[in-house]
């Protein structure tokens, strides 16, 4: 057969057949065994030419609705934040996104500076010491978090917040019996971690608290209080936090923590029903040998001059094998190179401002909301761009959003779906790209659907 | 000599901006009236200060400092180097795939639900697996994620297994793996054919066993002929039998590990199905499993209801649960699916068939050059040692520095670790006889200059941006950011 990508031709297939000495192509699999050949048609799909192919997948898309047509308030852990154009631009050049991880320096020094830019870029952002070439997403990086803050303190109780994102408390629970560390969960109060409670849970065997900052439901957490009080019982402080809130709020090394993560999405990577993302991660110096994953160094070469390599490979499972800190190989490079574009867009003024824009906008939209009869806002603690509604009772949010929907918006989460006693509550995000004629109307339709 | 090139930092000039963003439309209250002062930024991050062309220029120059499969060959073992497909890239951003949120609700998401089923399926019938998970980010993320399931599988009937099996020349993730989910790693040793060595196996197995992990065609390139037999081996003593999908694209429709007698199997999206490496990611690496691990799947799972609508609700009691957030590195598996789609089912074995012949043509042409410690039929890649050079003084490394100077990207040095001096080259099905030809004459031309020139290696590359980089250094001394603040 003859197909676009495969240079193959009978006349090289021939040459190359009697070069090797076979008959067939058959003869090259002479070794494997008779009984385990597979015989007949793959059960695959049918082969589509390119033009049905673009037909067929563009029909498949316009079955989901997108936040180009829709304006959304969903958040949740992937926000709806305006791309700057040479981003996409940037990470199109083929150089990048061709090429494998850069084991080979000499011709790679373009994707090394560039994570090296990056781990400076998040370095600059959370105030650590040190940060690594990406993780797969803010989830598994939180979990690799554990681990390292385990490995580190020699203790196995990890006390985690009930505020940060579901989906990564349960991924730090499947890491975590992989580990065999425990897990405490500790709850919320007027939307922020219970301080009492996590006092209660905080003890000499802890090796971390992980929290998360603006935290799940959209608060920003008191990490100088979390760090004090974990700190005085010599264990870690794990922050997830949202990257973008960055340029305005405080930087989590500042406020105590050990270990940052989180995943850069809002930093100029499309939502992509949720990966490829990118995870970060950035520890104080003491932790620098424990860190998982790729980091680059700044180097010389032989003439002196400046250069960039992959370094610190002893912790590496390909050096390490089962001794390594982490199993992870491949990372997600290319988003990294996506937040750092982002970052250099938006440059010092761009992240204030972005982070103005957010903090207005959804306190403007908080406010209208509360208006509504019925819907008050159950926390009192500061938040960033998101926030808690609570509908008048007996409202169902998945109702209610499928309402909206027919509507072309995008309603908040359904807090109810991980949190059975916040049934009724809405988290609604609302970003830069919200405009105030949006969000004065998504009041109005909310309103309509009560 | 080629300029140092700046940092982004190094750019920076106060004033100057890159950004545009709406302007506030509603009132604006004090910031600290909204936040306590305590929780705001103290001092501003010192990000750069550059304008939109710096911007532009400076990635630009960054990716001219790059080498891709775009640029030229890369015959990088075990990687599967192979050209990445333009459509795919397209597909992949169309808004109705790169701006949805996967907590729309489920009859706003149908499409790509119906996408995530279809490639579930396609998957499961190329690996002859009964069911797939989509969720794992990449290959050693999936390979935990089979070994949670194995382990799960072993407790749930009341077993305790914790010993994992690899060979000696398997891949580092597979132990490292092993470790993340509790388990612990026996290597064992390969024959002198550089196949698992079955007496070797046979004493490692017993009631502790929980999995052998195998790569088959192995990372010499052969294909384990006793796969039977060893199959037999580790599921009379219990265990279960992961396939690392690594090598996957030796024997696509020619065999399947569900075939061979494999209980998991991982796929590495990024290397058989031709989504690209991205400088390192992002992946993806879907698990199959045959029926006995169904139960223990990760969550969610796309599955499609009576009424034709498909859906992430359900799942088993006995998941273990959780691996990554949301639905797996979606946009990749758009790209995954766009590529299978692109072949059909006789496309897929024949792109196998070619990348086995490009490797052992490869193989046979430099035999008379290089030590093939290995010789006979290979599959889709093949090793060579580089041992014969020692005696000029020249390694393994000085041969590939070399390499760079005539626009090639080296094989995979010492690795894997059971063969000296190392050379693992891996061709693909995407390149040409022509190609491979004029590769090969470089490294014939280069084993010559290891033989009367040997300084010419020991000192290459000569035409890149940077000569070779003080590694040691970098280790022992580490600068890992610009420390710009």
């Amino acid at each position: 057969m003859k197909h676009r990508y495969l240079p193959m031709t009978e006349q090289d297939q021939q040459e190359m057949l009697k070069t090797v000495g076979a008959n067939s192509i058959e003869d090259l699999f002479k070794d494997i065994p008779e009984e385990i050949r597979f015989k007949g048609e793959l059960p695959v799909s049918k082969r589509l030419d390119e033009y049905a192919l673009t037909t067929y997948l563009s029909a498949l898309a316009a079955k989901n609705a997108n936040t180009d047509q829709y304006p959304s308030f969903l958040g949740a852990g992937l926000y709806d934040h305006h791309i700057p154009s040479v981003i996409n631009h940037v990470v199109s050049r083929s150089e990048f996104y061709t090429a494998y991880t850069p084991y080979q320096p000499e011709i790679s020094q373009g994707e090394l500076q560039a994570i090296f830019e990056f781990q400076s870029y998040i370095c600059e952002l959370t105030g650590m010491a040190v940060a690594n070439a990406s993780m797969y997403d803010g989830a598994t990086a939180l979990a690799e978090a554990g681990s390292l803050a385990s490995a580190a303190t020699k203790r196995t109780k990890l006390v985690v917040s009930a505020a940060v994102h579901p989906e990564s408390r349960q991924v730090l629970h499947t890491y975590a019996r992989g580990l065999g560390l425990d897990i405490v969960e500790v709850g919320t109060h007027n939307g922020v971690t219970d301080m009492a409670e996590l006092a209660q849970a905080v003890s000499d065997d802890t090796a971390a608290v992980l929290v998360q900052n603006p935290n799940f439901f959209g608060s920003v957490e008191d990490l100088a209080a979390i760090g004090g009080l974990i700190h005085n019982h010599k264990g870690l402080m794990v922050v997830s936090a949202n990257p973008l809130s960055l340029g305005l709020l405080e930087a989590p090394g500042r406020l105590g923590a050990d270990i940052v993560v989180g995943d850069a999405q809002p930093l100029g990577i499309a939502a992509s029903f949720g990966g490829p993302t990118c995870g970060f991660f950035a520890v104080s110096q003491e932790h620098m040998r424990r860190i998982p994953g790729r980091i680059v160094g700044q180097t010389v070469d032989r003439n002196g001059k400046r250069g960039f390599v992959l370094t610190l490979q002893a912790r590496e499972q390909h050096i390490r094998r089962e001794k390594a800190t982490s199993n992870i190989c491949s990372n997600q490079a290319l988003l990294a190179l996506c937040a750092s574009v982002y970052l250099s867009v938006m440059g010092k003024q761009g992240l204030i401002e972005v982070g103005r824009l957010n903090l207005q906008k959804s306190h403007y939209a908080a406010g209208q909301l509360a208006k509504l009869p019925g819907v008050t806002l159950p926390h009192a603690s500061p938040f960033f761009n998101e926030f808690v509604i609570k509908l008048p009772a007996g409202t169902s949010v998945a109702d209610v959003n499928a309402k909206l929907l027919k509507q072309g918006f995008l309603g908040g989460y359904d807090l109810g779906r991980a949190y059975p006693e916040l049934e009724g509550h809405m988290l609604v995000a609302v970003t830069e790209r919200r405009t105030k004629e949006q969000i004065d109307q998504f009041v109005s339709l909310l309103e309509g659907c009560l | 000599m080629i300029q140092e090139k700046a940092l982004i930092f190094e750019l920076s000039h106060p004033g100057r901006i890159a950004y545009s963003l709406p302007e506030l439309d509603v009132p604006e209250l004090e910031a600290e009236s909204l936040i306590p002062a305590a929780m705001l930024r103290s001092e501003t991050a010192a990000l750069p200060e550059v304008y939109e062309v710096d911007v532009i220029r400076h990635y630009t120059e960054l990716s001219r400092r790059n080498f891709g499969v775009d640029n030229g060959f890369y015959p990088l073992g075990s990687c599967t180097m192979k050209y990445n497909p333009k459509v795919n890239e397209d597909v992949a951003r169309y808004p109705g795939f790169a701006k949805i949120h996967p907590y729309q609700p489920e009859e706003s998401i149908q499409g790509a639900l119906e996408l995530m089923y279809q490639l579930q399926q396609d998957l499961a019938g190329l690996t002859g697996m009964d069911a797939v998970t989509l969720q794992p980010a990449a290959g050693a993320h999936g390979e935990w994620t089979g070994l949670m399931m194995i382990r799960a599988y072993h407790e749930s009937r009341g077993e305790f297994r914790d010993k994992v099996i690899v060979p000696d020349s398997s891949h580092g993730t597979n132990p490292a793996s092993a470790s993340v989910a509790g388990l612990k790693t026996i290597t064992i040793p390969s024959t002198d054919k550089g196949l698992v060595d079955l007496e070797a196996l046979r004493a490692a197995v017993g009631s502790d066993t929980a999995a052998l992990m195998l790569t088959n065609p192995n990372t010499l390139g052969l294909f384990e002929e006793q796969i039977q037999e060893i199959a037999a081996i580790v599921h009379e003593a219990g265990g279960l039998l992961y396939y690392d999908g690594a090598n996957s694209n030796a024997i696509m429709g020619i065999t399947r590990p569900g075939d061979m007698g494999f209980d998991v199997v991982h796929l590495n999206l990024h290397k058989t199905m031709s989504t690209p490496h991205g400088g390192g990611g992002p992946g993806a690496g879907p698990v199959g499993v045959k029926n006995l691990l169904v139960p223990f799947l990760p969550l969610p799972l796309v599955s499609k209801k009576e009424d034709g609508m498909y859906t992430l609700e359900g799942g088993s009691e006995s998941s273990i649960g959780r691996v990554k957030a949301y639905y797996g590195n979606f946009g990749i598996l758009v790209r995954a699916y766009a590529y299978m789609r692109s072949y059909g089912p006789e496309g897929l074995r024949r792109v196998s068939e070619c990348a086995v012949l490009n490797a052992n043509y490869m193989m046979k042409r430099l035999e008379p050059y290089y030590d093939i410690p290995y010789p006979g039929v290979c599959k889709h890649e093949f090793v060579m040692s580089g041992t014969p050079l020692k005696q000029y003084g020249v390694r393994t490394l000085d041969v590939a520095k070399r390499l760079l100077d005539f626009g090639y990207h080296p094989p995979t040095i010492y690795f894997p670790l059971n063969v000296d001096e190392c050379m693992m080259i891996e061709p693909t099905e995407t390149e040409s006889k022509d190609t491979l030809d004029a590769f090969i004459d470089t490294m014939i031309q280069i084993a010559k200059e290891a033989e009367e020139q040997p300084e010419l290696l020991l000192n290459a590359p000569y035409g890149t941006p940077v000569t070779r980089l003080d590694e040691t250094t970098a280790a022992r001394k580490p600068v890992l950011n610009c420390a710009c603040s």
